[in-house]
């Protein structure tokens, strides 16, 4: 039986186990909208900006580990989604974002509502694909579908002119794909996994440091597994915060620019370091010179282009975290962990850094510390919460005090920094999880760069709790103008904030509002017990600042403490 | 250092502009670059050529290779290989004496007379980079009308292919 283009595409959805897809309607995807509609198994998520779409099929992919699947019309449709592809791209989030472009014949003609959409989404994409041929069609979803989840993720686009979804075809799902110039390494080499061990057994100052890899390769188990055995410290990146428990001895906190003290002095003098899944960003590693400047470095990461980017490294691994790392548990236990002893003045060492306490704040003040509130938020929600964050201090003090025990339970945008990712984040994933506590950690500069999307939680009915530190700023670019700006607040003033409660119950929604440290603790239980969405605006200290900080383009060790 | 590298990738529409975006994206030198399909018309070759040190060179390599329609990519500055590139030069020949010592040139370096006017000679010579510049020096601006040059491409050695 033959279909049309618009049918095939939901039959692949079908096919690929695809249950939600965000997006917004348009000319170029009324065929695709309508097959939609004659069908039951894929839902469709309508957000009010296709920026949300993205976002949020960012946020369901995040914290599920599956594809998450964008729709969006030709010209501004595609241009807005924009913006989430080049997030997803930077941590890379599978995804694939379906396009509706106008018909081939009109292709170059500046037709209505035409954008280049493979040119402007080329740099921010895994790949991307134009389909010219309805033959074509469903081949090329599977190839989308395989390259997003393969390999190092990544979204990918697939750009459908209006006369391609209306042709008419016979659908037959390929089995798999074969791509002669694409073939991931998962296997490490074992020559090298030997080498990693020797390093690892003899190490007198060791460190463990973790990316987002160690969380999109679903290797927790086996990371904690390898830590434990060995007894050494461990630190996350910002996107690998729950790759191992936050709350575990071993664990010396995030590091980078406002990581632990612990953390970035442990860095600056261990012997050896394992990297995992993680690519030397700037924002980690500070002045590169100054990096880990007296280990010898082992780099596991699936991406060969990720090692010895930015910092030379000594063994490569080039692989799947997942089987690497279970590789590295077989070897050490056949060649045993080296002794435990050596490793004490070590730990001391790091005590009387921890001893530091670096993440010490007021709490005597009279306002309310932004810190103090997370720390409640993570005992009020048993640290069992999906927890968002947008880009800011916020975002930071949310990395610092909630002690993420599990992967896929901290979303948020830490490549690309993308402001407005939290709270659609949080929709993709309170549709994925309708039962689980999913909070949005946000400030009232993001929160209002997508907040139409009260509306679409309004419509599906999504309890997502929104935890806005409004500090009146935005406080990060005012952080950085008291310390390196001489105190010229330059634009950073929020002025004219709505009332977030009046605006929260205006949908219909709770909205709740303290400035009293007093009842921070109160309004948390009220707010989380909720069982529909509530807007919690807590006004918050307004000059409070994030520490410790490396400033830009000093070493690690050189971090301002308070 | 300059390097050679030859690029096989699958010939599809779109392929070139993620090699030369991902030059541009990157702020990787290109100092010459030509694209041809091969033997197998799905498949192009690609040869760039680039300067850069270990780091980068090694980066570009890497990056290339990571690109999903790119099939296989040499750095054949490793290896022993040939480069050749050709050049259509357009020059003025206008007096008696010009034109015979833009043919007695020709002749030395092996270069063909493929276009003849009352006013000009277009010359076509092919070879390595140092025997198309050592030619060029040969005229002064003046002379010159036109350039026009392939870029390189080159082939590693041997009896192996890529
Ligand atoms: C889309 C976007 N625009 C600009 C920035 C630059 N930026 C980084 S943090 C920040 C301030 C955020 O303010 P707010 O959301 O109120 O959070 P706070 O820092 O006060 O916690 C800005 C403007 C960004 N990250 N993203």
């Amino acid at each position: 039986m033959k279909l049309t283009g618009a049918e095939i595409v939901l039959r692949c959805l079908q096919e690929e186990g695809v249950d939600t897809v965000f997006g917004y309607p348009g000319g170029a995807v009324l065929h695709i909208y309508d097959a939609l509609f004659n069908q039951d198994r894929v839902r469709h998520v309508l957000v009010r900006h296709e920026q949300g779409a993205i976002h949020a099929a960012e946020g369901y992919a995040q914290a599920t580990g599956k594809v998450g699947v964008g729709l969006v019309t030709s010209g501004p449709g595609a241009t807005n989604a924009v913006t989430g592809l080049a997030t997803a791209h930077m941590d890379s989030v599978p995804m694939v974002v379906i396009s509706g472009q106008v018909p081939t014949a009109l292709i170059g003609n500046d037709a209505f509502q035409e954008a280049d959409t493979v040119g402007i989404t080329r740099p921010c994409t895994k790949h991307n694909f134009l389909v010219k041929d309805v033959a074509e069609l469903a081949t090329t979803l599977k190839k989308a579908f395989y390259i997003a989840a393969s390999g190092r993720p990544g979204p990918v686009v697939v750009d459908i002119p209006k006369d391609v979804s209306a042709a008419e075809c016979e659908f037959e799902y390929p089995e798999e794909v074969h791509l002669r110039s694409y073939n991931p390494t998962i296997k490490g080499h074992s020559g090298q996994i030997k080498k990693a061990v020797q390093l690892l057994r003899s190490a007198e100052r060791p460190m463990v440091y973790t990316g987002g890899g160690v969380v999109l390769g679903d290797a927790a188990e086996e990371l904690t597994e390898l830590v434990r055995k060995f007894g050494f410290p461990i630190t996350n990146t910002l996107m690998g915060l729950g790759g191992y428990p936050g709350d575990d001895p071993q664990f010396v906190g995030m590091l980078g620019m406002h990581g632990t003290y612990e953390a970035n002095m442990g860095i600056t003098h261990c012997d050896v370091l394992l990297a995992i899944g993680a690519r030397f960003d700037d924002r980690v590693t500070g002045k590169i010179e100054r990096f880990a400047p007296h280990a010898k470095i082992i780099h596991v990461d699936i991406d060969p282009s990720s090692i010895s980017k930015n910092v030379e490294v000594d063994v490569p691994i080039v692989g799947h975290v997942q089987s690497v790392l279970a590789d590295l548990n077989q070897v050490a236990d056949k060649m045993g962990t080296g002794d435990p002893d050596r490793l004490q003045p070590w730990w001391e060492q790091i005590n009387e850094w921890r001893g530091r306490d670096c993440l010490a704040y007021d709490r005597e003040s009279r306002r309310i510390k932004p810190q103090y509130v997370l720390e409640k938020l993570y005992e009020v929600s048993g640290g069992n919460a999906i927890v968002t964050s947008d880009v800011g201090q916020h975002q930071m003090w949310a990395a610092q005090f909630y002690h993420f025990k599990r992967p896929r339970q901290w979303l948020n945008s830490g490549g690309l920094g993308t402001m407005g990712y939290g709270f659609p984040a949080a929709l993709g994933a309170q549709m994925a999880y309708p039962d689980a506590a999913v909070v949005c950690v946000t400030g009232e500069g993001s929160i209002q760069m997508n907040i139409q999307e009260l509306s679409t939680a309004k419509q599906y009915r999504l309890p997502v709790k929104i935890l806005n530190l409004n500090n009146g700023y935005l406080g990060m670019v005012r952080q950085w103008q008291e310390l390196f700006y001489d105190n010229r607040y330059a634009e950073s003033y929020v002025d004219a904030l709505p009332d977030f409660v009046a605006l929260a119950e205006a949908y219909g929604f709770k909205g709740l509002r303290t400035d009293n440290p007093a009842d921070v603790e109160g309004l948390l239980r009220e707010g989380l017990a909720h069982d529909g969405l509530v807007f919690m605006d807590l006004i918050v200290d307004p000059e409070e600042n994030v520490y410790p900080m490396v400033p830009a383009g000093a070493g690690l060790d050189e971090m301002v403490l308070v | 250092m300059r390097r050679v590298i030859s690029v096989l990738l699958e010939n599809e529409a779109g392929a070139l502009s993620r090699v030369a975006g991902l030059f541009s994206a990157r702020g990787y030198n290109i100092e010459g670059l030509s694209v041809a399909p091969t033997d197998d018309p799905e498949v192009s070759r690609m040869t760039i050529v680039t300067t850069g040190d270990e780091q980068i060179i090694e980066q570009i390599i890497k990056q290339l290779r990571k690109l999903i329609e790119v099939i296989r990519v040499t750095d054949l500055t490793e290896g022993v290989h040939v480069e050749r590139e050709m050049v259509l030069l357009k020059l003025r020949a206008e007096t008696g004496e010009d034109r015979a010592e833009i043919k007695r040139i020709a002749d030395i370096y092996r270069s063909r007379i493929i276009d003849v006017t009352d006013a000009s000679y277009t010359l076509e010579v092919t070879g390595d980079g140092q025997k198309v510049e050592a030619l060029l020096e040969l005229f002064d601006a003046s002379q010159v009308v036109e350039v026009v040059r392939t870029g390189t491409i080159a082939i590693g050695r041997g009896a192996g292919g890529m």
